[in-house]
């Protein structure tokens, strides 16, 4: 219980360095990129105006501390301010909008790829004499090494252009009726290729990850013990080796969730998918910078978040942590 | 103890293709100047045209550049013989040919050479963040890991923070907020995001080196921590100071073009990440212009991938379970 402590208290102090991070980080950027933005905009309404001073700190008279202070509340509040680039709406209700098409597409397409990615490693330890498992982790070590982004284009262009087999970006055909079974064929139609492109490219970690700790296991002497009784194969690769391997790569999973959030972003950007991914580009590129403050905290929150959930898994799985041994 | 090291690590067959992959693209990238046809950033040349006159009509004998031409019209200069000087525009959009290996871009620019010249930026930003993001790693690990206790907690609490912190929406956000644009922002801000990783990686190596018998003695015999850290603790880290310097190269480099294709560096520069960048925003994939964006993200998996090889060879010798038996 006490490592399940620790790992909770980590991870909300994780949360505060990320707010930390947040507030210090405009203010302390060289050339001031907050008062710069606020000299350009000179058309904005003048409490959208107001409302952006505060929140960075141009032309105020409270102190650092105090701004801080006044910055923590209003999240506690939920009060992210106002976007720029979509004003007058909350930053709050325009992330809500983004969020739930993000977790569909990122949740569901980084499970499917943990499971395969899991199996076909399992199954390249096991046969990694044979020609086709080099051939596996060489080819997955290669697909690993494009960008994200860039192997959504390739498919983008592929299967989209040439052979215009899906749409080229979107979450579901504009104009029909968000109910009913048409949609839902729709949303699937949209989010294959996104969801495609981000399980290939992160695939072949969790091959490796499986690989090399399904190696390691197998040179462990009960293996060799079960090889020399005479077990069935199949139970000494499933319930000797694999399970054992399967703890550490759940670790590795858990450690490995920013990056793979980071190329889900990525992916959206790529494909116009109305995540949050999409939407951080957007407010990049408006300069809409209490929407990238906002979006910024969220997606740490829900990486925070797929960690702790993480580590109650390793808590139920492994009798060592649970049995509260170290 | 270092030669055996090297030695292992050229044996084992991984390495030695992912080095030669490396060196080929160092190679490109010194001799850029020499092998790319045009200027980058040009989408025009200068030509001569040396015309000679039979029976009265005038006939085209050779098209040259410039700087042929300079060279060669000592020899040219007969009576017959009139040159006329033009500006030659590349073609628009244009697939790739004999005079344009890789095609142009949609403002007649030669990607051919774009992406020979790109290879310098690409590499030097790449290769300088990880070797500065080893030095930052090195440097905490070691403190942390051979002096425990409060400096120990300090360091291994942040680097525990900043691990679990997603990188990408970090290195975005800075990015955005940066208003001078430019190579060395971009190697800091990589720098600052993949700190983390190797840091963990060697400080566990520091703690487990540092309860070996050989350091014990060291210790023991009064020999200063410098001494220890530098002759007895650093020669057995080679090998993770290598892995750690081939993760975070190929990571930079991959991070280098994600921020440049959001249009979040200098998109003024010729680099691998900026050529997509233009690529994206002039609807190169929807106008069907695959030469603009395949070869340089072709050139960056091959990069990766010879970082990455690199790496699993050290893995494997390090790890003598991995190694085929």
């Amino acid at each position: 219980m006490k490592y399940f402590a620790r790992k909770v208290g980590l991870l909300l102090f994780a949360l505060f360095v990320a707010i930390t991070i947040n507030f210090f980080l405009p203010r302390m950027m060289p050339g001031d990129p907050a008062s710069d933005l606020v000299d350009k905009m000179q058309g904005i309404p003048p409490e959208a105006l107001e409302s952006i001073k505060a929140a960075f700190g141009v032309n105020t008279e409270d102190s650092l501390i105090i701004q801080y202070g006044k910055y923590l509340v209003n999240l506690l509040k939920g009060d992210f301010g106002v976007s720029i680039s979509r004003f007058p709406t909350p930053v709050s209700d325009v992330l809500k909008v983004a969020i739930p098409w993000s977790l569909g597409l990122m949740g569901l397409a980084t499970i499917i790829s943990f499971i395969i990615g899991t199996i076909i490693g399992i199954s390249c330890a096991w046969n990694r004499n044979k020609p086709a498992a080099t051939f596996t982790v060489g080819f997955f070590i290669f697909i690993r090494s494009f960008p994200y982004f860039w192997l959504g284009l390739l498919f983008i262009y592929l299967f989209a252009f040439k052979a215009p087999l899906f749409p080229i970006g979107g979450s579901y055909a504009p104009g029909i009726d968000r109910t009913g079974w048409t949609f839902v064929l729709s949303v699937i139609k949209h989010g294959f290729l996104p969801a495609a492109t981000i399980i290939v490219s992160s695939m072949g970690a969790w091959i490796l990850t499986m690989r090399n700790n399904m190696i390691n296991v197998l040179a462990e002497d009960y293996i060799t013990v079960a090889l020399a009784k005479g077990l069935p194969m199949k139970r000494i690769k499933g319930l000797y080796a694999a399970k054992n391997a399967l703890l550490p790569s759940i670790t590795g999973f858990a450690m490995s969730l920013g990056f793979v959030v980071g190329g889900g972003l990525l992916t959206e950007m790529v494909f116009g998918y109305p995540g949050v991914g999409l939407m951080l580009f957007q407010a990049v590129q408006a300069k809409d910078y209490p929407l990238m403050q906002a979006i910024f905290l969220f997606i740490s929150a829900a990486v925070l978040v797929a960690n702790f959930i993480a580590d109650v898994f390793i808590l139920i799985l492994d009798p060592r942590v649970r049995d509260g041994g170290k | 103890m270092l030669g055996d090291i090297f030695k292992l690590f050229f044996e084992n067959k991984k390495a030695a293709i992912g080095f030669f992959i490396l060196l080929f693209f160092i190679g490109i990238a010194i001799l850029a100047p020499v092998l790319a046809p045009y200027d980058p950033k040009t989408n025009k040349i200068e030509q001569v045209e040396i015309l000679e006159t039979d029976r009265g009509r005038r006939k085209t004998v050779e098209r040259e550049t410039i700087s042929e031409f300079e060279e060669r019209r000592v020899y040219t200069q007969e009576e017959t013989t009139t040159y006329e000087q033009y500006t030659k525009k590349f073609p628009l959009n244009a697939h790739p040919s004999k005079e344009h290996y890789f095609g142009t871009t949609q403002s007649g620019q030669d990607i051919f050479s774009q992406v020979l010249w790109g290879t310098r930026i690409t590499l030097s930003v790449g290769i300088g963040t990880g070797l500065f993001t080893t030095f930052i790693a090195l440097t905490l690990a070691l403190l942390a890991g051979y002096f425990g206790g409060l400096v120990d907690d300090i360091i291994s609490l942040f680097t525990n923070v900043f691990l679990v912190i997603p990188g990408l929406p970090l290195m975005i956000v800075i990015a955005a907020y940066i208003t001078v644009k430019g190579v060395m922002p971009i190697v800091l801000i990589l720098a600052l995001t993949s700190w983390p990783w190797p840091t963990r990686l060697l400080r566990s190596q520091v703690v487990s080196l540092k309860n070996r018998d050989f350091v014990r003695v060291s210790k023991s015999l009064g020999e200063k921590p410098l001494y220890i850290i530098f002759n007895e603790m650093l020669p057995n880290m080679i090998s993770l100071v290598m892995a750690s310097f081939f993760q975070t190269t190929m990571a930079a480099i991959i991070g280098e073009a994600t921020l440049e294709f959001l249009g979040l560096g200098n998109v003024s520069i010729v680099s691998w990440g900026t050529i997509l960048y233009w690529a994206q925003n002039n609807g190169a994939l929807l106008s069907g212009a695959w030469w603009w964006f395949l070869p340089p993200g072709i050139a960056i998996a091959l990069i990766g991938t010879s970082f990455a090889m690199m790496n699993f060879a050290v893995d494997e010798i390090s790890n003598p379970k991995l190694r085929k038996r």
